[in-house]
């Protein structure tokens, strides 16, 4: 089944801009494309001796992380910094909810210490909309994976490899590979490539990895790799998330690289210029040869430094909407 | 849309020349030009191509570093600042359209020193309209204008450039 959330709490201020980025659902091409075109200039500070700006000075930033994560909680922490605001990092699976304290009062007394903007992960689908209704009015909420639910910034990175890369969006052949049964990437890619309009998504999966009404999402359905693969321009692998998963969805690691695993082979099927994508962590051997990972097509590492760029993007429209909002109640 | 009386490509053969000596007098043989967008690039091409320099022009885009960002946030136009190489102990050549209140340019040295330590820094205007709320003045203007509190300059470019002059809505 798709997860799908009821997006009753708006993402967008009444003047359309983001003062939450919770999913990319929904959204406008232009205002995924403002996300993509700032996060692009802010990719362009890296040739600065002092890599930090000055906007998010004064503010608190607090990485709300319920689930365990090192790569995103530690971009978003960078990202934070880099917009020189105060960054509290929370592993709250280990602290207040194992001495019983409820969601609820943990925003309350975070709130209470003048956080601005709460970067939520979790393992329900829902929790960061379930987060962003709770808060009050001038805080903004960045969803950093929610469940199986979305997981936006990945995405927007992605779309940003992607425009870098290629140039832009039309025309292009993308496909999604791996599990996609358990993955909010996925989910917000295709959300995200279909309103960039991109010409076809495919995912490419065995079918116990294949949400049921996927193809409402108006992608292609593949369970042979060598057909899915066939003149794409980007190839975007998935994790296999074997925290998720009950053993009866996969046969065995060596089983699942044999037949959907990258490998330069399969990779031949793709268009020359393909680019192979991966959000990390990634597991050699299982989702990807390490040929192809480390490979002149591999844009891994890329999309690593494309994450800080799109988070600091993200990061400072929500608290720029959220700053317009104020002014708005104020003159009501 | 009136025009200003500002013939702008004959200002901006007299602040070449001005430039010309100030760069002598103060012994810079090898300026580095930042023009501040989108105004400030067009000025900067004008100036950088009179005076021959062969070194790309630098462009700032001083989004990031404005001071009103939690009045208005930010803008979605934004675009990268270029610079052709480090600004460390550079002689820089800063220009801009117009200097009004001096927070464009405090916004601007800000993001420059973000680059480096300049040996030192010229600030170039077309316009200086006065109003300043910073202790910062232009080295080398084109010219100075009073307008009324209704009224808007804006520089109309890159080619031909011209300023015009426009009244505020409602202000009539």
């Amino acid at each position: 089944m798709i997860e799908s959330i009821d997006h009753n709490s708006s993402q967008l201020n009444a003047s359309g801009q983001l003062k939450h980025f919770l999913t990319t659902e929904d959204l406008s091409a232009t205002l995924l494309n403002e996300i993509l075109d700032t996060a692009n200039s802010f990719l362009d500070m890296s040739s600065q001796q002092v890599k930090k700006v000055p906007l998010l000075r004064g503010k608190t930033v607090v990485n709300l992380f319920f689930e365990p994560s090192t790569r995103t909680s530690s971009t978003f922490e960078l990202a934070a910094k880099r917009l020189s605001a105060d960054v509290l990092n929370l592993n709250i699976s280990s602290s207040s909810t194992s001495k019983g304290e409820s969601l609820k009062d943990t925003l309350m007394t975070l709130e209470a210490m003048h956080a601005d903007m709460f970067v939520v992960r979790h393992p329900d689908s829902g929790a960061a909309h379930f987060i962003a209704n709770q808060v009050t009015p001038n805080i903004a909420v960045i969803n950093a994976g929610d469940g199986r639910h979305a997981h936006p910034t990945q995405a927007m990175l992605d779309m940003l490899t992607i425009k870098r890369c290629k140039g832009g969006f039309s025309g292009l052949v993308v496909a999604i590979v791996g599990d996609i049964l358990h993955s909010r990437v996925a989910r917000s890619q295709i959300h995200a490539l279909r309103t960039l309009g991109v010409a076809e998504i495919r995912v490419i999966a065995p079918k116990t990895l294949i949400p049921k009404d996927i193809e409402s999402m108006g992608v292609k359905v593949y369970t042979d790799m060598q057909q899915g693969i066939k003149d794409c321009d980007v190839v975007g692998m998935l994790r296999l998330q074997k925290e998720r998963m009950n053993s009866a969805l996969l046969p065995s690691e060596s089983e699942f690289f044999k037949l959907y695993g990258l490998d330069s082979e399969k990779l031949k099927l793709a268009k020359p210029d393909a680019i192979v994508m991966h959000p990390g962590p990634i597991n050699r051997g299982v989702e990807i040869e390490s040929a192809v990972a480390d490979g002149p097509q591999s844009t891994i590492l890329q999309q690593v430094t494309n994450g800080i760029a799109v988070r600091m993007a993200v990061m400072s429209m929500a608290i720029s909407g959220q700053l317009n909002s104020s002014v708005q109640r104020q003159y009501q | 849309m009136p025009s200003s009386n500002h013939n702008v490509d004959f200002l901006l053969l007299q602040m070449t020349e001005s430039l010309r000596k100030l760069l002598i007098d103060k012994q810079i043989s090898d300026p580095l030009f930042i023009g501040i967008r989108s105004g400030g690039i067009w000025i900067a091409e004008k100036l950088h191509a009179n005076l021959q320099i062969n070194e790309p022009l630098g462009t700032l885009d001083i989004s990031f570093y404005r001071d009103d960002f939690t009045r208005i946030g930010l803008d979605p136009k934004v675009q990268p600042s270029k610079l052709p190489s480090s600004t460390q102990q550079r002689h820089i050549i800063l220009v801009d359209d117009v200097i009004k209140t001096g927070r464009t340019i405090r916004a601007a040295l800000n993001e420059l020193f973000d680059y480096g330590r300049p040996a030192s820094v010229t600030l170039v205007a077309l316009l200086d309209l006065g109003c300043r709320e910073l202790p910062i003045s232009a080295d080398i203007t084109g010219s100075c204008l009073s307008l009324n509190t209704d009224q808007h300059i804006k520089l109309i470019g890159p080619e031909p450039l011209e300023l015009k002059i426009t009244q505020r809505p409602g202000s009539e």
